[in-house]
C-alpha cells in the first residue's frame, strides 16, 4: 500500500517527537487547532494526541461536516423520507445523526428506504434502476466532496434524469476559519486540512497570513500529523505566520482548478447556519439556477417544525474549540454514542465523539 | 471529513478509470482530474479521484524529514 | 438508552446489542449459566461437562467468498464449541425458508452442510423446517444447536485470566466481515478480501494438547476483535493491551477498510479464535499455530491489571483506547 505505509513508519516519527518535545521544553506549551475531523480521529487513532499531551494541546474546531449542520437538514432528510416514492441516499456519516425528533436510522426501521452509497455517482444508478421513485443524496461535505456532488449534478444533467434530486448543504471551510479568527480564542497555530486544501489550494488560506497566523496544511497518517505539528511549532518559535505545505505530495498553491470549475459551474455561496457557530456569510453552497431541477427544496418545498437543540448541550462551544468535551454537563453522563444527543457524539469525526471512543 | 486514500491507476476509460489499493481494484470516477496517465497515484475521496499524488514530492517528503532528524 | 423498536446496530455485535441481551434477556432470564455469556454453556450433568450453544444465520448475501451460509451455520457452531474446549459431536439443523426460494440453492447450501460435517466428523442429529410467506424471511434463515463434550479437568474461564497472560490469534483479522461488505455494497472490487470462514476445532484441540496454560477462548465474530477484547475485559475485570504492529491483516482486507474507512479491528471474523494463554506458554503456542499451518499467527497484546479498558499500543508509540463498537460500521467519507 504505496503512500500510506512509508508515512505510518515509526522510525522516523520518533526523532520528530523529540523535536517537538524540545522546542515545548524551550518554549512552553503552545494551544493549536486542527479544523478537519479526520484529523480530529487520526491525531486520537494513531496515539498521537496522548503522547504529545505534555507539549502541545491540539484543540479540536469545527471540522466535521455531519457537527455543524443544524438538526434542520436531518429533519428535512426525514420528512423526504417519509414521503413513500422516496429513496434517500446518503453517505454513512448521516445514517444515525439525530435530528431533532428521530434519525435516517430509526425512520428506516419504520419503513424508509434509506440507501448507503460509498461515491453519489452511486445515486444516479439508484435513479435509474427505480424509474417510479425520487431519490435524493444527501449532500453534505466540505470542498473535498463538493466537486464530486456537483459533477453528479452535472451527470443528472448529461443523462436527462427526472428523479434525482439533492438536499444541499455542503459548507465551506475559509469563511468558517475568519469567523473562528474573529472570536479571538487564542490560537497560536492551526493544523490545516489536506484534502480541503488539495482542491481550495494553498492560496485560500491568506486570511491567515494577514494575520501572521501559522498554518500548515498537513497529511493524515501519523508521520505526515507529527511533522506538521514540528513544522507550527517551528513557525510559532521563529516568530513566523505564513501558511506552509506539509502535505506536498497531494497540495499545490493553486489547488486542483478542473474540481474548482466543476464546483462552481453548479454551487454559488450562499449565506449558512453552523452549529455552534450561527450564521456564516457565503459559507455554504447552494445549487444554481441551472441546474434547479435538480434541488429536491425548490422542487418539493419541505415544512418542518422549527427545533430547539438541547440547551445542556455543549457542541457549540466544543466545535468553536473553547470548550472540551468534558466540560459538557451531558458528556458520558447522558450523551454517548449509544444515546446521542448533540451531533458531536454521533459523527464518527466528532470531537466528543472521538474524546468517547478513543481518549484514555 | 476527507478520508481520502492513496489509489493506482490501472486502467483509463474516459472519465472513469480502475485504481487499485492493497491488490483490491475499484472502478472511480476521474472527471475531475486532467492528464492522468496509467501507473499514477491519485487520492481518492468518495469514489473521486480528487488530485493527483506527485510520487516525486512523496519521496521528498521523506527525505526532508530524515535531513531534520539528523 | 432503550429503543422503542429494533435497529439493525442492536444486531451487530456492540454497545446497542449488549443492552438489549443484559436489559432484557439476562434481566428475566438469569441464572449460572446464562449470564456468563460463554460461547456456550458448559453445563455439568452425571458428572459430565456437555458444551451446548446456539446461533442463528441470517446473512445476506448467502452465497459468498469463501463459503455460504450453509458452511458459516456449522462452523459457527462448532466454533462455539470449540472455543470453550469442547469437542463438537452432534448438532441440530432447523430451517426458516421464505416462499419462492430456489430448490437448487437450497440444494447447494445442504451440500456445503453436509461437506463440512463430514469434514469434522459432526452428526446433525436433529432439525427443523419451516417455510414463511414471501416477503416474510429473506430466502433462508438457519439455527444450528451444537453439543460437545469438555475434558473433566479443562476449566477456561474469565477467572483464570490473570495480569500478564498474552493475548493469541490464529491469523489475519476481518476478512469476513470485508468479504460481505464487497457484496453488499456491490462494489466490483477485484482481487477483493474472501471470507475466512472455517471450523477451528482441530486447531483449538492442538493447542490445548501442547498447553495446559490456556486461561480463555473465544472466537472474535460481530463486532469483530475489539468487541469481543471488550467483553473480555468487562468480565474479568483486567485490562489488555494490543500492538497494533502484530495485528495481522491481509494486504487486501486493509485496502478495503482504507477505502471504506472502515477500523477492520471492528470487522468480524469467521475462522478465527482469540486465546489468552499464561505468559510462560505463549510462544510454544504460537510455534504450534504456525506449525499446523495458522501461518499468520501472532501474540497481539498482553492482559494488564490497568486500565481496564482495551488499549492499542501504535505505531506511534502512542496508546489509544480500543472502545466497544457503537452502530454498524458503515462506510464514510469523513
Amino acid at each position: 500500500m504505496k503512500y500510506i505505509l512509508e508515512f505510518r513508519e515509526s522510525s522516523l516519527q520518533e526523532p520528530l517527537i523529540e523535536k517537538i518535545k524540545e522546542i515545548s521544553f524551550r518554549k512552553g506549551k503552545f494551544k493549536i487547532m486542527e479544523v478537519c475531523g479526520t484529523h480530529t480521529v487520526s491525531l486520537f487513532r494513531s496515539g498521537l494526541r496522548d503522547l504529545l499531551k505534555d507539549y502541545v494541546e491540539v484543540i479540536s474546531g469545527p471540522g466535521c461536516p455531519v457537527c455543524v449542520t443544524p438538526d434542520s437538514f436531518i429533519d428535512k432528510a426525514i420528512s423526504l423520507s417519509k414521503k413513500k416514492d422516496f429513496i434517500i441516499t446518503t453517505f454513512g456519516d448521516m445514517v444515525r445523526v439525530p435530528g431533532s425528533k428521530s434519525s435516517l436510522e430509526k425512520e428506516r426501521a419504520n419503513g424508509a428506504d434509506v440507501r448507503v452509497v460509498f461515491s453519489p455517482l452511486d445515486s444516479l444508478t439508484i435513479a435509474e434502476e427505480n424509474p417510479s421513485k425520487k431519490v435524493c443524496m444527501l449532500g453534505v461535505g466540505f470542498e473535498t466532496t463538493s466537486p464530486s456532488l456537483a459533477f453528479t449534478i452535472i451527470q443528472a444533467k448529461r443523462k436527462k434524469l427526472k428523479n434525482f434530486f439533492m438536499l444541499s448543504a455542503p459548507k465551506l471551510i475559509p469563511p468558517a476559519l475568519s469567523a473562528l479568527l474573529d472570536e479571538r480564542i487564542g490560537i497560536h497555530g492551526f493544523i490545516l486540512p489536506g484534502h480541503v486544501s488539495a482542491v481550495i489550494g494553498s492560496k485560500a488560506y491568506k486570511i491567515l497570513e494577514e494575520r501572521s497566523i501559522p498554518g500548515v496544511i498537513t497529511g493524515f497518517e501519523p508521520l505526515d500529523l507529527v511533522q506538521g505539528i514540528y513544522m507550527i511549532l517551528r513557525q510559532i518559535e521563529r516568530n513566523e505566520g505564513k501558511v506552509e505545505i506539509q502535505y506536498k505530495r497531494v497540495v499545490k498553491e493553486e489547488g486542483n482548478e478542473k474540481a474548482l470549475k466543476t464546483l462552481n459551474e453548479v454551487f454559488e455561496p450562499v449565506d449558512s447556519e453552523w452549529r455552534g457557530l450561527g450564521m456564516i456569510p457565503k459559507s455554504g453552497l447552494k445549487i444554481k439556477d441551472l441546474y434547479s431541477e435538480f434541488d429536491v427544496e425548490r422542487v418539493f418545498p419541505l415544512e418542518i417544525e422549527k427545533s430547539e437543540e438541547n440547551p445542556a448541550c455543549k457542541c457549540g462551544d466544543v466545535l468553536k474549540g473553547i470548550a472540551n468535551p468534558e466540560d459538557c454537563p451531558l458528556f458520558r453522563k447522558v450523551c454517548n454514542p449509544e444515546n446521542p444527543v448533540g451531533a458531536c457524539m454521533v459523527s464518527s469525526e466528532g470531537t466528543c465523539s472521538a474524546w468517547y471512543k478513543y481518549k484514555i | 471529513m476527507c478520508l481520502g486514500i492513496p489509489m493506482k491507476v490501472l486502467n483509463i476509460e474516459g472519465e472513469k478509470a480502475i485504481a487499485e489499493i492493497g491488490g483490491i481494484e475499484k472502478e472511480i470516477s476521474i472527471a475531475l482530474v486532467d492528464d492522468l496517465k496509467v501507473g499514477d497515484y491519485v487520492i481518492v475521496h468518495a469514489g473521486f479521484a480528487i488530485e493527483k499524488l506527485d510520487e516525486k514530492e512523496a519521496l521528498e517528503t521523506l527525505e526532508l524529514i530524515r535531513e531534520i532528524i539528523e | 438508552m432503550r429503543e422503542d423498536k429494533i435497529l439493525l446496530s442492536h444486531g451487530s455485535g456492540g454497545g446497542q446489542m449488549l443492552e438489549l441481551i443484559n436489559g432484557l434477556i439476562i434481566k428475566n432470564l438469569s441464572n449460572q449459566y446464562l449470564k456468563e455469556m460463554m460461547d456456550s454453556a458448559v453445563l455439568k450433568i452425571n458428572g459430565k461437562k456437555i458444551a451446548f450453544t446456539t446461533d442463528s444465520y441470517v446473512i445476506n448475501p448467502i452465497f459468498f467468498r469463501g463459503g455460504d451460509i450453509g458452511k458459516l451455520a456449522v462452523c459457527g457452531t462448532i466454533n462455539d464449541l470449540s472455543a470453550v474446549g469442547a469437542k463438537p459431536l452432534y448438532i441440530s439443523l432447523s430451517l426458516i425458508l421464505e416462499e419462492g426460494f430456489e430448490r437448487e440453492s437450497l440444494e447447494r447450501i445442504v451440500e456445503s452442510i453436509k461437506k463440512v460435517s463430514e469434514e469434522e466428523g459432526v452428526l446433525v442429529v436433529t432439525g427443523d423446517t419451516k417455510v414463511v410467506e414471501k416477503g416474510k424471511g429473506d430466502k433462508i434463515f438457519i439455527n444450528t444447536s451444537g453439543i460437545g463434550i469438555v475434558e473433566k479437568d479443562l476449566e477456561l474461564s474469565y477467572s483464570r485470566i490473570e495480569k500478564g497472560d498474552k493475548v493469541l490469534i490464529n491469523g489475519g483479522i476481518a476478512e469476513h466481515g470485508t468479504s460481505i461488505l464487497n457484496e453488499r455494497l456491490n462494489l466490483k472490487l477485484s482481487n477483493p478480501p474472501v471470507s475466512d470462514c472455517k471450523p477451528l476445532w482441530k486447531i483449538v484441540n492442538e493447542v490445548l494438547k501442547v498447553s495446559d496454560k490456556i486461561k480463555f477462548m473465544r472466537d472474535p465474530t460481530r463486532g469483530g476483535i475489539a468487541s469481543t477484547l471488550n467483553e473480555i475485559v468487562s468480565k474479568s475485570r483486567l485490562g489488555i493491551e494490543l500492538y497494533e504492529k502484530k495485528i495481522p491483516i491481509k494486504e487486501n482486507v486493509l485496502g478495503l477498510c482504507e477505502l471504506l474507512g472502515l477500523d477492520p479491528l471492528y470487522i468480524a471474523n469467521e475462522g478465527k479464535m482469540l486465546f489468552i494463554v499464561g505468559k510462560e506458554d505463549a510462544e510454544k503456542v504460537l510455534e504450534k499455530l504456525r506449525e499446523i499451518g495458522e501461518k499468520d499467527a501472532e501474540i497481539i497484546g498482553d492482559v494488564i491489571e490497568e486500565p481496564k479498558r482495551v488499549l492499542l499500543k501504535t505505531s506511534s508509540g502512542g496508546r489509544r483506547i480500543v472502545d466497544i463498537l457503537s452502530g454498524e460500521p458503515l462506510p464514510r467519507i469523513c
